[in-house]
């Protein structure tokens, strides 16, 4: 069946490029100059207490062998023990992946959201200056990154209109008692909406400074596809049906510009992840990225490995899930 | 009475050019008129007119389209659509591109009646597998089911036919709807097309630049060069001996396979620049 | 035949002029900010500390846009922030798009084992978070000037190396090129010759665009406090410092942004308006 060996290439290609990533952290943090453990100890440790140590972390092995170490144990779910806080990295990765998941997620949103909707009135208004107007908007969202975005958005609704929260996850005056890592999930399933409405307000301005890049380029991206696609005879012969323009553009033509703008989306999608770390360290958001650059200052290599192949995996999963949506969307595929 | 009465019609690009001048036509109610001309002529143009799928460069400059004694361009963007949809359809040229590939077949052919024309989902469907029966298309079930990359060439014209006929229309409008298909689904698609005007009694408007189909489908036909109308006659008289030099060029120019070696004769160009002088001659009056 | 587009199509020489004089502008504050600051950018003075903009009240006119915490005058500061924003989008962006474009043309026209190698690098390069790369990769390497350009070069290189390799790739199959070799061209002459001035355009808006990236990465650097390790000041560091006193002196972060703002946005039309001029299918 084609679609088994297609997928256990694609399975075989993603364990490859994870491997690689995980060797490529492990080893470059390991020529960092500054020795972690001499970070962690009080003044006046003797060279026993400073080799005890080391041989707790495995430092004393050499790199290969740390690595084989590393691996096997992560393939049964032991991520190590993170040096600074000596907590074990598998609990405190878990602990703040839903923060960075639900940021990541609601950015997503609010991008298809911008972009489709921008995409699909600069169609409607086609040669206009209506179309004119969303371009050059669009252009300007595009060229400026989400870190500028993020320093912006501070700045208008946080300090000239302060509407939205600027720091922080939840408000800690509301005193609510979260079971899960999963704030805004768990606030709407318990339907306290005074929660999700504060979660909410300090979610917006990270999640749109992540948002408005990828929003430009599902506006360029999907319009450019709907216009080739309102030369389409179909689209002529819809029209002398009765059906209206709008109507045209999201009934017809939609459905089939959507599927070349899909894998990019994909691709940006996990860009958009990546750039969580400095968004979440602008907007002191208790994510992963945040944590990450900590750990990297620290030269917390448990920790920083662990989030690494976190971030790594997160990337694949995104990949594979936009190519699979992808098959399935697409008729012509589905009985290739 | 005439069901289509084109008066006058001009359509010009935005820089000017004319495609139609001053074109006049009737089709009466049930009646088959050919549409005929070389490529360019601007036959299509005039079936787009009618329909409001003018190419974006092209503007109605002057004359009027009454349908069913309604002048279309006095109506608004939103009542002229809805007329035109409730009373005319068109078949289009190329089956291969004219299908929605991301829709499945069946809501093609029901989508004007419910969405347009408010027609109950079932009993839309119900139509819909009528009409396909009609243009003989065995389980047209699983062809309603089916995606259109699924189904061949001549296949997808049949629904397409089916699909123009769907609302009951009193106008067709058939744009060239054998050239894209193979010789041999040719006959067959014509013949299904007679059958369908016959049976249902619309008055079709047959757009083809091949003398041939207009002996085969049509009582009378208007013979177009450069958006001129240059003739307008009875299908029996124009084979008999059409009165234009053009038109009996064009007539000459037609393979028959009675005589394969004394008729592949292209069109004298003592004649195309005659019928040329004619029409500048015709703009003149038209811009002065 | 005129339509509201053909407005904005007339903006590209718009766009040209206003990002070409602002960078020029950044270049001469560059290079003559020694002779040009009213005050030495790192001499503190604390009774002059978070005095707000000329026009505002209780400003002091000698400084111009206002001081910060330490009373540095923010002009003067930013004066000599755009040396190294922008030293490190020349060196980085031409030392980036130089690595990538090499190693895209390479994988592009030679194919084989040499594609291999470098697509499957690509790829896990992608599974990486730039941001966190470069953070990591400052902290191997240590800070500095040359750190803060590896890193870009290190983390940036696979953007030419995709378009270079998509166009190598595309362009290697035309019969041109063929022609080419069958006239006895080596392959390699082949490739610089025949394939490279096509991709120019693409690679130019992708150069100015890489410079604009080069100068966020060095503020976001700086900003999480892993840049330069001197006292000489950053937009970035500025931009830390303005966003903790963002309530008392927001002065202190919205000039260094502004810059910012500006200096990326000219980077990215700059190549956007160079490659529409250049391109020779569009006109």
């Amino acid at each position: 069946m084609p679609i088994v060996r297609a997928l256990l290439t694609r399975l075989a290609t993603t364990i490859v490029t994870l491997l690689g990533a995980a060797v490529i952290v492990f080893f470059v943090i390991r020529i960092v100059p500054g020795n972690p453990i001499a970070m962690m100890l009080p003044p006046g440790a003797t060279e026993a207490d400073i080799a005890r140590l080391k041989t707790l972390y495995g430092l004393d092995k050499s790199i290969p062998e740390q690595f084989w170490i590393w691996i096997t144990n992560v393939l049964q779910g032991d991520f190590g023990t993170s040096i600074t806080t000596r907590q074990p990295v598998y609990d405190l990765v878990i602990g703040r992946l839903p923060a960075t998941l639900e940021l990541s997620v609601m950015a997503l949103m609010i991008a298809v959201l911008l972009g489709g909707t921008a995409a699909l009135t600069a169609t409607l208004y086609r040669g206009t200056r209506v179309e004119g107007g969303i371009d050059v908007a669009g252009g300007m969202a595009l060229s400026l990154p989400d870190f500028l975005w993020g320093l912006a958005l501070i700045l208008l609704f946080g300090v000239l209109w302060p509407l939205f929260h600027i720091s922080g996850r939840v408000s800690p005056s509301l005193g609510f008692d979260f079971h899960s890592n999963f704030f805004l999930f768990e606030a709407l399933i318990r339907l306290r909406f005074d929660v999700v409405l504060d979660l909410l307000g300090h979610m917006l301005m990270p999640a749109l400074a992540l948002a408005l890049p990828l929003a430009a380029i599902i506006l360029q991206l999907l319009k450019q596809s709907l216009k080739e696609c309102m030369h389409d005879d179909y689209i002529t012969l819809a029209r002398t049906k009765g059906y209206s323009e709008t109507s045209i553009i999201t009934r017809d033509a939609l459905p089939n510009a959507i599927l070349p703008t899909l894998t990019l989306i994909g691709v940006q999608f996990t860009f958009l992840i990546g750039g969580t770390v400095i968004i979440e360290r602008l907007f002191s958001y208790e994510g992963l990225g945040n944590m990450a650059i900590d750990a990297v200052i620290n030269r917390d290599l448990p920790l920083i490995q662990g989030i690494v192949l976190v971030f790594a995996l997160l990337f694949t999963l995104v990949n594979l899930l936009v190519d699979m949506t992808y098959a399935a969307l697409n008729p012509r595929l589905r009985h290739a | 009475m005439n069901y289509l009465s084109i008066r006058d019609l001009t359509v010009r690009l935005s820089n000017g050019l004319p495609l139609l001048r001053k074109v006049s036509l009737d089709v009466e109610a049930g009646e088959v008129r050919a549409l005929v001309g070389e490529s360019g002529a601007g036959k299509s143009m005039i079936g787009k007119a009618v329909l409001g799928i003018l190419p974006r460069a092209a503007r109605l400059t002057g004359g009027a389209i009454l349908l069913d004694g309604e002048n279309l361009e006095t109506l608004s963007p939103k009542e002229r659509r809805q007329r035109i949809g409730a009373k005319v359809a068109l078949i289009p040229q190329d089956p291969l591109t004219a299908l929605n590939p991301s829709r499945r077949v069946g809501p093609q052919i029901t989508d004007r009646l419910v969405d347009i024309l408010d027609w109950k989902r079932d009993e839309a469907e119900a139509r819909a597998l009528e009409l396909l029966n009609e243009v003989h298309i065995q389980s047209p079930d699983r062809v309603m089911k089916s995606y259109p990359h699924e189904l061949s060439g001549g296949m997808r014209q049949r629904i397409l036919i089916a699909s123009a006929f769907a609302a009951e229309p009193k106008l067709i409008i058939a744009d060239e709807p054998t050239t894209a298909l193979d010789v041999t689904v040719q006959k067959q698609i014509l013949k299904l097309i007679r059958e369908m005007q016959e049976r249902h009694q619309t008055a079709l408007l047959f757009v083809t630049h091949d003398l041939g189909v207009v002996s085969k489908i049509s009582q009378s036909l208007t013979v177009l060069y450069a958006g001129k109308v240059i003739e307008e006659t009875s299908v029996r008289s124009f084979f008999a001996g059409p009165k234009h030099p053009y038109s009996r060029a064009l007539l000459a120019a037609t393979p028959k396979y009675t005589d394969p070696d004394g008729s592949l004769m292209p069109v004298p160009d003592s004649v195309i620049s005659a019928v040329e002088r004619e029409v500048a001659a015709f703009d003149e009056q038209l811009n002065g | 035949m005129r339509d509201a587009r053909g407005q904005i199509r007339r903006l590209p020489g718009l766009r040209l002029w206003l990002s070409g004089t602002w960078l020029l502008l950044l270049v001469l504050a560059a290079v003559f900010a020694p002779m040009i600051s009213p005050h030495d950018p790192l001499e503190q003075d604390l009774f002059a500390a978070r005095l707000p903009p000329f026009w505002e009240q209780g400003a002091d006119p000698s400084y111009l846009l206002g001081t910060d915490s330490l009373g540095r005058d923010l002009l003067s500061r930013m004066l000599y922030g755009a040396r190294l924003a922008l030293t490190v989008a020349l060196i980085a962006g031409t030392l980036t798009c130089l690595v990538g474009a090499t190693l895209g043309l390479i994988a592009g026209f030679y194919r084989g084992w040499a594609d291999l190698v470098i697509s499957r690098l690509v790829d896990i390069w992608m599974a990486f978070p730039p941001v966190l790369f470069a953070i990591l990769l400052i902290a191997v390497l240590g800070t500095g000037l040359t750190s803060i350009i590896i890193a870009i070069v290190v983390i940036d290189w696979t953007r030419f190396s995709r378009v270079v390799r998509a166009e190598a790739m595309s362009q290697g199959a035309m019969d041109y090129v063929a022609s080419a070799q069958v006239a006895g061209r080596t392959r390699l002459g082949t490739a610089i010759t025949e394939i490279l001035p096509n991709v120019l355009p693409t690679i130019v808006a992708l150069l100015t665009l890489e410079m604009g990236i080069a100068v966020i990465v060095e503020a976001i650097l700086s900003f999480v406090n892993l840049s330069i390790s001197t006292d000489e000041p950053t937009w970035g560091g500025m931009i830390a410092e303005g966003r903790t006193s963002i309530y008392q002196a927001w002065w202190v972060l919205v000039f260094p942004l502004f810059a910012l703002f500006l200096t990326v946005l000219s980077f990215s039309q700059l190549g956007e308006g160079l490659k529409e001029h250049f391109d020779p299918v569009l006109r």
